[in-house]
């Protein structure tokens, strides 16, 4: 198992490698010259040198590149244009409100999602499962901004139930998970429903019924068993459309995460920020691939064997 | 998988039409379009003239939908907003599909190390969410009509490569292929005339679906102000200045966000009733 | 009598795809259910089991008379405690039976914990016991292995194991060799038959091996399209077989010194629910249809030499035999 996820982990270089390289030549990509793409405007000649210096912005891509990249992996994402503060410091600030964020709303998808599922999934074709899937549709159509919107104005505004922005209180989180984890449940109840019922048309569940077990236990502790390896797979491959909502959602609710700071450095054009939130959440987004990897393997004896 | 001619395809939309889901999703669709296409004849003001006197009007007999922050009907505003985000979206998806088909079928036709950098590339776009890729190449191109298309287009060509190459991988050994090339088919027509066709089906489901997906992106774009650039009216632009009012005037941001999800729902709606019709295997969507 | 099957019909939907099947069996008998597949061999194993309702079935009339109890009556959960208890199933392919995801012995281990009330450690034990009897080498390792661990003919032992682990009166077992390698065939069958033989157990095994039915059973029924045909006793139905479809399935068992290429399959093919022919439903397929054959259902008949048939025509010698 631990060879797995080391081989996972090897895997992982020349991808991070890859969206590294599309990450850095942003600032060759957009119009005008990376130097002006990476100075406040009206700065000096010396400040100029400084920042060629910095980046190598005199020498051959490749070595640019390699300047920056070996910058990245020692901790040093550059200095933010606006803030004139290290970029490092913004993402510190910035990443345990995203992260606290993405995680409560992942684990309210999964929860909800696999209980709608599993109870759309036992009521297959009734009205209960017509609701539940009708309502988890329409919950999934909705963009993430307008339905932060509307459940400020509904409850912090209208029933003043919880904070309408910021992250200084747990109740500030309430809305922005819900808001974000609407559209996981969505897909997490999609699966499970269609997994639990593919499960249940396998061979060795017709055994349990023979064996005289209690329908709700083979539901729950087999039927449901299986049905949760493709939902994690699911899962791990589409951890980061998840996390990709709350980029978002954050902003709606004014929480200081990585979306906030992202989208304003975009419309600011701060490239160093630009560049560093990009990166960091590209590399959020292949951990939980390989943690939903890591899972799948864990929970299926077949895989963990073929791992060796 | 055998879904081949333009026969059983728009039999397969009638067979959709014919249930109630289907009927109600295509007359909300085929609204939303006819709207969107003949906006300037059907709307009752411009959608760029100011009366700052009759600024934040609730809805009411003159305005039905009320006006905005500039006095502008948001009635006429969210019928041209149709037309923006209607246009960006279904032109984003068709570069998506036309890159993604030629992509995903010269990957999965000719295979070697074509296919293997294809598929290298897919994997990697794949598993990062569409808003991100999206972000990245408006931040390179700028917003913008222009910009958002492309990016959308881009964002989602890893699905339509994946899709197409896959379809091509799967019908490329069926038995008619083979007979048709012992039969001295050259590349060209087993490409055009047998893989294609009968790729064509589930690309034309997939991408219904992701139009959807599409309209909600670019709504998101055009909120964070990166999308159509005032005073070109779009979904997505409409609620983004409409946020600031939020607490004086609600409908501004509440009605164009119910005209997405309203359509997003009919075209996922009409989506599930055209694969129910055309029996494509269920698990599309989850792919 | 253990098991009195009378006049069983089911029904699913709006559709009948098996009706008027009537057997009986006692404690140390094997019955042989044979038919072409289609012929309601695994739907008269289900209802047996009382699994019906799973595959949305159900028995309009009929009795099913265990222990001189009727099943049909019987509500889920009294079903429930019957199955695994006093009747036990033994399925088609042991390679899918097993759930993939569970310890072997954790899934042996509930039968006797649920049906018998034994603790962990007891169940363990018993477990441990009934694989060591059905030759399972190292029984204790095999309980912590995982289903995609074994072979199938290991895989078909255990559930074998599973199935006589809640001490039953009754098995039931579906095709249980069809998806085993030769070889490994025989001993399953070996094993059956010790254990009805040894145990006194009744075993219904369905088949549409002849060879395995002349080898191990005592009486046969023979289901054709949904209906039964023929119902006899082993030595009777293969020294002379009254309905010409029995005859037809006995001429399909390879037997030593046959000339090469006079095996011959049964021309046709069994018909679908939708397609039942109208009176005898062998009669397009049948060499020796007459007169009636096409419109008049046959009435199931005693035979003088015990069994009943249900053919307008039976195959001579055999009245007055």
């Amino acid at each position: 198992m631990l060879g797995y996820i080391f081989r996972r982990l090897l895997l992982l270089v020349p991808v991070f490698l890859a969206v590294s390289v599309v990450i850095f030549s942003i600032i060759h990509l957009i119009p005008g010259d990376p130097i002006d793409n990476l100075l406040k405007i009206g700065s000096g000649p010396e400040q100029r040198e400084i920042i060629t210096a910095r980046y190598g912005l005199d020498k051959p891509l490749v070595v640019q590149y390699w300047i920056w990249l070996s910058g990245v992996l020692q901790g040093d994402l550059g200095t933010a244009i606006v803030a004139r503060r290290p970029v490092a410091d913004l993402i510190a600030q910035a990443l345990p409100h995203s992260l606290t964020l993405g995680l409560c709303a992942l684990a309210f998808s999964t929860t909800f999602g696999i209980v709608l599922g599993v109870i759309a999934a036992l009521n297959r074709d009734k009205f209960a499962d017509q609701a539940i899937m009708g309502g988890v549709l329409l919950g999934s159509t909705m963009p993430g901004f307008w339905l932060g919107l509307l459940l400020i104005l509904v409850f912090s505004v209208w029933l003043g139930m919880f904070p309408v922005s910021g992250a200084r209180t747990w109740s500030a989180l309430v809305l922005p998970v819900v808001t974000v984890g609407l559209g996981g449940t969505a897909l997490v109840a999609r699966v499970t429903r269609v997994a639990m019922i593919e499960a249940a048309q396998r061979d060795f569940v017709m055994l349990l019924h023979a064996k005289g077990m209690r329908p709700l236990r083979i539901n729950l502790r087999h039927v449901l068993r299986h049905a949760l390896i493709p939902v994690v797979t699911i899962l791990s491959l589409r951890i980061g459309w998840i996390l990709g909502g709350a980029v978002t959602v954050e902003v709606v609710f004014a929480r200081p995460g990585l979306g906030t700071l992202l989208i304003k450095s975009l419309n600011q054009h701060d490239y160093p920020v630009v560049q560093a939130c990009l990166l960091i959440l590209a590399m959020a987004v292949m951990l939980g691939t390989l943690i939903g990897d890591v899972i799948q393997a864990a929970m299926d004896p077949r895989i963990r064997a073929a791992l060796g | 998988m055998k879904v081949g001619t333009f026969d059983t395809r728009s039999g397969a939309i009638a067979r959709a039409l014919a249930t109630p889901k289907g009927v109600i999703a295509g007359g909300w669709l085929f609204l939303v379009v006819f709207v969107a296409i003949f906006a300037p004849y059907l709307t009752p003001y411009d959608y760029d003239i100011q009366n700052l006197p009759n600024a934040f009007a609730p809805p009411s007999a003159a305005h039905w939908l009320g006006t905005d922050e500039f006095g502008r009907d948001l009635l006429t505003r969210i019928m041209y907003g149709a037309r923006t985000s209607l246009s960006v979206s279904s032109v984003a998806i068709g570069i998506s599909v036309f890159c993604g088909m030629c992509l995903g079928a010269a990957a999965g036709f000719f295979g070697g190390w074509f296919d293997r950098a294809v598929t290298v590339a897919v994997d990697l776009t794949w598993s990062f969410p569409e808003i991100l890729v999206a972000l990245i190449l408006v931040a390179i191109m700028g917003p913008g009509v222009t910009g958002t298309m492309i990016a959308i287009g881009v964002a989602y060509l890893a699905q339509f490569t994946r899709l197409t190459r896959a379809q091509i991988m799967a019908i490329k050994s069926e038995t008619f292929v083979e007979a048709s090339r012992s039969l001295g088919a050259g590349h060209g027509y087993i490409l055009f005339r047998h893989l294609l066709p009968n790729a064509l089906t589930p690309v034309i489901v997939a991408a219904m679906l992701a139009t959807g997906d599409a309209i909600i992106l670019e709504a998101t774009l055009g909120f964070f102000g990166l999308g159509a650039q005032p005073p070109t009216p779009s979904w997505g632009a409409l609620m983004s200045s409409g946020t600031a009012q939020l607490f004086k005037a609600p409908w501004i941001i509440i009605l164009p966000g119910v005209a997405v999800a309203v359509t997003v729902f009919a075209i996922n709606l009409f989506g599930d009733a055209l694969v129910r019709a055309l029996d494509v295997r269920a698990g599309l969507r989850e792919a | 009598m253990l098991l009195r099957v009378e006049n069983l019909s089911v029904q699913i939907g709006s559709i009948t795809p098996l009706e008027g099947v009537n057997f009986d069996l006692d404690k140390g008998e094997i019955l042989g259910l044979v038919g072409e597949s289609g012929s309601g061999k695994s739907l008269t194993a289900l209802a047996l089991a009382g699994l019906l309702p799973l595959i949305g079935g159900r028995i309009p009339t009929g009795r099913l008379l265990f222990d001189g109890a009727d099943m049909v009556p019987m509500s889920r959960s009294q079903l429930r405690a019957l199955r695994g208890r006093k009747i036990a199933f033994v399925t088609q392919n042991p390679m899918t039976a097993l759930d993939p995801v569970q310890r072997i012995g954790d899934q042996v281990d509930f039968v006797s914990r649920t049906h018998l009330g034994l603790g962990r450690k007891a169940a363990r034990a018993r477990t441990v016991e009934l694989l060591t009897q059905l030759r399972i080498p190292q029984a204790d390792t095999i309980c912590n292995a995982y289903p995609h661990q074994l072979s199938g003919g290991m895989k078909q032992r255990i559930v074998i194991a599973m199935a006589l682990s809640g001490d039953p009166e009754l098995i039931i077992a579906d095709e249980p060799t069809t998806a085993l390698d030769v070889t490994v065939q025989a001993q399953i069958i070996q094993i059956l038959t010790t254990l009805v033989r040894e145990r006194g157990l009744a075993l219904v095994l369905i088949t549409h091996d002849m060879g395995v039915v002349a080898q191990a059973c005592d009486k046969v029924v023979v289901l054709y399209a949904g209906r039964l045909a023929e119902q006899r006793q082993v030595n009777a139905l293969f020294g002379r077989p009254a309905h010409p479809y029995s005859a037809a399935l006995i001429g399909c068992i390879p037997r030593e010194g046959m000339a090469p290429g006079s095996l011959v399959g049964i021309p046709g093919a069994v018909p679908s629910v939708a397609s039942y022919p109208t009176g005898c439903r062998f009669h397009p397929r049948c060499t020796n249809a007459g007169a009636g054959c096409s419109d008049i259902v046959p009435e199931l008949r005693s035979l003088d030499a015990g069994g009943a048939v249900a053919c307008h025509y039976p195959l001579p010698g055999i009245e007055n035999a």
